[in-house]
């Protein structure tokens, strides 16, 4: 008879979870280690080298096209951010209220279509509007980025809400705080943690895009994932392993932080 | 402060709290009224769902009234929100701001009404020591223990000193000693600080312990207000005697009623002396209610008869279970002493005495 | 003054009021870059292709016929469009298969996850979310690597002496089954977690205690308990898969063509937007579906515990 007798246990599944862990960093290893290839083909191992990055980092069109990520990925994370705090303020700790359901549809409405469709429909009603206005500037591809980076920074702000005590808020009317007040002292600071979270979220959704990118930017705006997905359909060379390495360590940065804000419990 | 003893400090008049509408309207109060006198203890008590926390929501401004006047010393409150009330609410969660120290929490309120800062350092030393929680102002809330948040959570209400402290289950959380200590404490600051008190509770010893009157509170209406004395020795109908304590239910003939007694003949054929409410009419069918400590268990003849069902040991005394012969249920609780057992068995046959003051008419 | 029934009216409709303005920008981006826009994509379904791309503004229902018929150049017999049907068919046949491997690789390792300590599990959970927050085009790349016929498996394979000439693998629909089972597991191991992570294991300790073995348990506790979870988890998966631009792009090569390098090219070479817009809508129905059966499914499977 088993004296241990484990109600946890169920047989196999620690193999194939062990199996899924080491599949999933297998790759990105690997991916890792030739980006310190010094041989000029990625198929056979030439010596420990940096000169893949250095030769990343005087490349202007990878320098401009992450400079561009970033500007991008800036600006729509800030505007989403706000928009979907506010968003989330006007959708959460109410009773239902007519247009409530509505809201929900239309805020997590960009997680409900695919990428692709949604890049289709930005192309045509942008051709349009270069057409109509001239202007073939930034804004199109930061208006795509911030539309659809709001239901990510929703989420984490909308759950804090969700999970922050009504009674604070009441409590602090009863002290003579005023509604401003209110939010000023007691909603604001404790809701911080859940914003933050939305921020760094839209952040890297917007730094990840691809498809809608694609279709969306005019010639010479290339984003660093749009750039990159250029140079692996010509034929891939260690300097893009480089590239993605330095890419990848940013967002461990971020989901680090990202991880140790969303867990911060007060 | 208290130079009318007799002002009311908080009159509710004719209140009614609807929620929801049409087919699913629940009347959570039904025109309600009740007079809150200055400085006392006053306790809104009632299982819940009764509409107590409803009123108190009221009083404190975080609902409206459907219907109603709410009166703080003469002025209707009704309309105003929270934080125009001079009133102050001790949440049943205590609802401390996690992310300040107990100093700034007890401070807020006096920050709020726009005090300069020298006061509301002085206020919340003076707090800190009414509560005992000098040691811990620099602390986070998170960090002490349930009976320190719930003197914090006092202080910080009382703090801005408010007209009526107003108390939602606030010792509901803490484990059964540290609640006794609390009754006692908070007795203690209702008297050092001369505000008055409403509390809300479910619990009915607290009630009794802690209230200077109480207010019973059943299916949003008020059933009975009194002293603790009153609604337990005069319950006003069956719902409070039932609620309040323990007690047996007795169907009698009720004859030559005056001057607060009447003559209550029992199904056992027995007659005995009971007081009852003015203005009440003999008639054959009411209700009389006996407390189990009023009656006496004897191997003689009593007033009623039966057998021995069950015997319960408490400790400080002992509950006999006895099946009447009449059909009735009665329990009779009997203080233990030293000498061992309570001198009966379960199958004796007894009799069953009512003193002349025991039984009580229900208005019913 | 006004009485309180009134000013609790009012201040009602202040905060309905509020909520709406606070809800407006960005209900007003959303429906400027993502919403709106896919109305104008119904639109141009419904036009007729331009000789240089975009469109010309005559009524046409050429684009939908031509989504799954196509028209004989001779004798103008329509007929089942087999290059069509087949990228259709490919498509959501990657999608349902990608589904089903991460549902049998990510229920375990939730599994595996939720039933850890209370501290490692966070640890663990970071480790499943490095690779959900990593950049999908990076992962799709590090498969590539690995894959290729001068990639690590053919190496370790060749050296061995396994096989004489390495496996072509990439440019094949396993290549992208790869690929879209990789970059998609977190997606599902993440919701399934999340529920699992709140099963009372209580009843598990009851459903022992009742006779029951460990796949009884597994398939009548726990299973039941989580399935929200699962359904979420698939749905998050199917529906990316189902629309995968950048795994086929690159793994898939030029000829395993899915339903989002079809639509691509009408905007490109094909110079043919109102098909590429009819084929939208035309994943966009079949995403729907998918969602309402979901949501039926989860109003169905209401179990809430925890």
């Amino acid at each position: 008879m088993a004296s241990n007798f484990s109600i946890k246990h169920q047989p196999g599944f620690t193999a194939i979870a062990a199996t899924c862990f080491v599949v999933l960093y297998l790759p990105i290893l690997v991916l890792v280690i030739y980006a310190f290839n010094a041989a000029t083909s990625t198929s056979e191992w030439g010596g420990f080298s940096l000169k893949w990055f250095q030769s990343a980092y005087q490349n202007t069109q990878v320098i401009d096209a992450t400079l561009r990520s970033f500007q991008i990925g800036a600006i729509a994370a800030v505007l989403s951010t706000i928009f979907a705090t506010m968003a989330a303020l006007a959708t959460t700790r109410t009773a239902s209220y007519p247009g409530l359901t509505f809201k929900y549809a239309a805020i997590n409405q960009p997680l409900m279509v695919p990428e692709i469709v949604t890049a289709v429909a930005l192309l045509i009603f942008f051709s349009r509007i270069k057409i109509f206005t001239g202007y073939s500037g930034l804004g199109y591809l930061i208006a795509a980025h911030t539309a659809f980076c709001i239901p990510f920074a929703y989420l984490p702000i909308r759950a804090r809400l969700e999970n922050m005590d009504l009674t604070l808020e009441r409590a602090a009317a009863d002290l003579y705080a005023t509604p401003w007040k209110t939010f000023r002292r007691i909603t604001l600071p404790l809701l911080w943690p859940g914003i933050l979270a939305g921020l760094m979220l839209a952040f890297v959704i917007s730094l990840d895009d691809v498809v809608i990118t694609e279709f969306v930017k005019s010639g010479g705006q290339d984003t660093l994932p749009t750039y990159m997905l250029g140079q692996i359909r010509r034929g891939i060379t260690p300097e893009i392993n480089a590239i993605s390495t330095a890419f990848l360590l940013l967002s461990v940065a971020i989901v680090t932080l990202f991880f140790f804000v969303s867990r911060k419990r007060d | 402060m208290p130079d009318k003893p007799d002002r009311n400090a908080i009159e509710v008049v004719n209140v009614s709290k609807i929620f929801g509408s049409g087919e699913g309207q629940v009347a959570a109060l039904d025109k309600v009224s009740v007079s809150i006198r200055e400085n006392e203890f006053f306790t809104l008590l009632g299982p819940s769902g009764c509409g107590k926390t409803t009123l108190l929501r009221l009083i404190a401004g975080f609902d409206f009234p459907t219907a109603g006047e709410i009166l703080l010393y003469g002025q209707d409150i009704a309309p105003l929100p929270p934080f125009k009330r001079p009133v102050n609410t001790v949440f049943q969660s205590y609802a401390l701001f996690p992310h300040m120290t107990v100093a700034d929490n007890i401070g807020f309120g006096l920050e709020m009404l726009g005090k300069p800062k020298a006061e509301i350092k002085a206020r919340v030393a003076e707090m800190l020591k009414l509560v005992k929680m000098e040691a811990l102002a620099g602390r986070r809330t998170a960090q002490i223990s349930g009976g320190q948040q719930q003197r914090v959570a006092l202080a910080r209400a009382l703090a801005p000193q408010p007209k009526v402290l107003l108390l939602d289950e606030p010792l509901s959380a803490l484990d059964y000693k540290l609640r006794k200590e609390m009754q006692i404490e908070l007795k203690r600051l209702q008297h050092e600080t001369g505000i008055t008190f409403i509390f809300v509770t479910h619990d009915q010893e607290e009630a009794l312990t802690m209230s200077d009157r109480i207010a019973v509170m059943s299916s949003g209406k008020i059933l009975q207000v009194g002293s603790p004395w009153d609604i337990y020795d005069k319950p006003a109908d069956r719902f409070v005697a039932d609620f309040i304590g323990e007690t047996n239910f007795l169907t009698a003939a009720i004859s030559s009623v005056g001057n607060g007694k009447a003559r209550a003949t029992l199904k056992s054929g027995a007659t005995v002396e009971a007081t009852v409410a003015d203005g009440f009419q003999p008639k054959d069918n009411a209700t009389v209610v006996v407390r189990p400590e009023h009656a006496k268990l004897t191997k003689d003849k009593g007033d009623l008869a039966g057998t021995v069902d069950n015997i319960v040991y408490f400790g400080t005394d002992t509950h006999i279970h006895v099946h009447l012969d009449s059909g009735e249920a009665f329990t009779v609780r009997q203080q233990n002493s030293r000498s061992a057992g309570c001198g009966f068995e379960r199958g004796d046959k007894v009799g069953i005495l009512i003193g002349n003051d025991a039984a009580q008419v229900l208005r019913d | 003054m006004a009485t309180a029934e009134e000013v609790a009216k009012a201040a009602e409709r202040r905060d309905v009021r509020g909520r709406w303005l606070l809800s407006a920008p960005a209900l007003l981006v959303i429906l400027l870059a993502a919403t709106g826009p896919l109305l104008i994509v119904v639109v141009y379904s419904f036009l007729a292709p331009g000789a240089y791309g975009d469109v010309k503004w005559q009524f046409s229902s050429d684009a939908w016929t031509s989504v799954f018929l196509e028209r004989d150049i001779f004798d103008d017999t329509l007929s089942l469009a087999a290059a069509h049907v087949t990228i259709f068919w490919r498509s959501i046949r990657l999608a349902g298969v990608t589904t089903l491997a991460t549902l049998a690789l990510g229920f375990p390792t939730a599994y595996f996850m939720a039933t850890r300590s209370e501290k490692t599990r966070d640890l663990w959970l970071f480790l499943i979310t490095i690779p959900f927050w990593t950049n999908l085009l990076i992962r799709t790349f590090a498969v590539l690597q690995i894959i290729r016929n001068e990639g690590i498996i053919n190496t370790i394979l060749l050296k061995l002496g396994i096989v004489s000439a390495p496996v072509q693998i990439l440019y094949t629909d396993t290549a992208i089954l790869i690929g879209m089972a990789y970059v998609y597991l977190p997606l599902m191991v993440l919701p399934i977690y999340a529920s699992m992570e709140k099963l009372d294991f209580r009843l598990v300790e009851a459903g022992y205690d009742l006779y029951a073995t460990r796949f009884k348990v597994l398939w009548k506790i726990i299973f039941p308990l989580v399935k929200p979870g699962v359904i979420a988890g698939s749905i998050l998966v199917f529906i990316p898969a189902l629309g995968a631009y950048v795994t086929p792009s690159i793994l898939g090569g030029g000829k395993n063509m899915m339903l989002s390098n079809l639509i691509e090219l009408q905007f490109g070479q094909g110079r043919n937007w109102p098909l590429g817009s009819a084929l939208s809508i035309t994943v966009m129905i079949i995403v729907m579906v998918a969602l309402l059966a979901y949501v039926r499914n989860a109003g169905k499977s209401g179990v809430r515990h925890g």
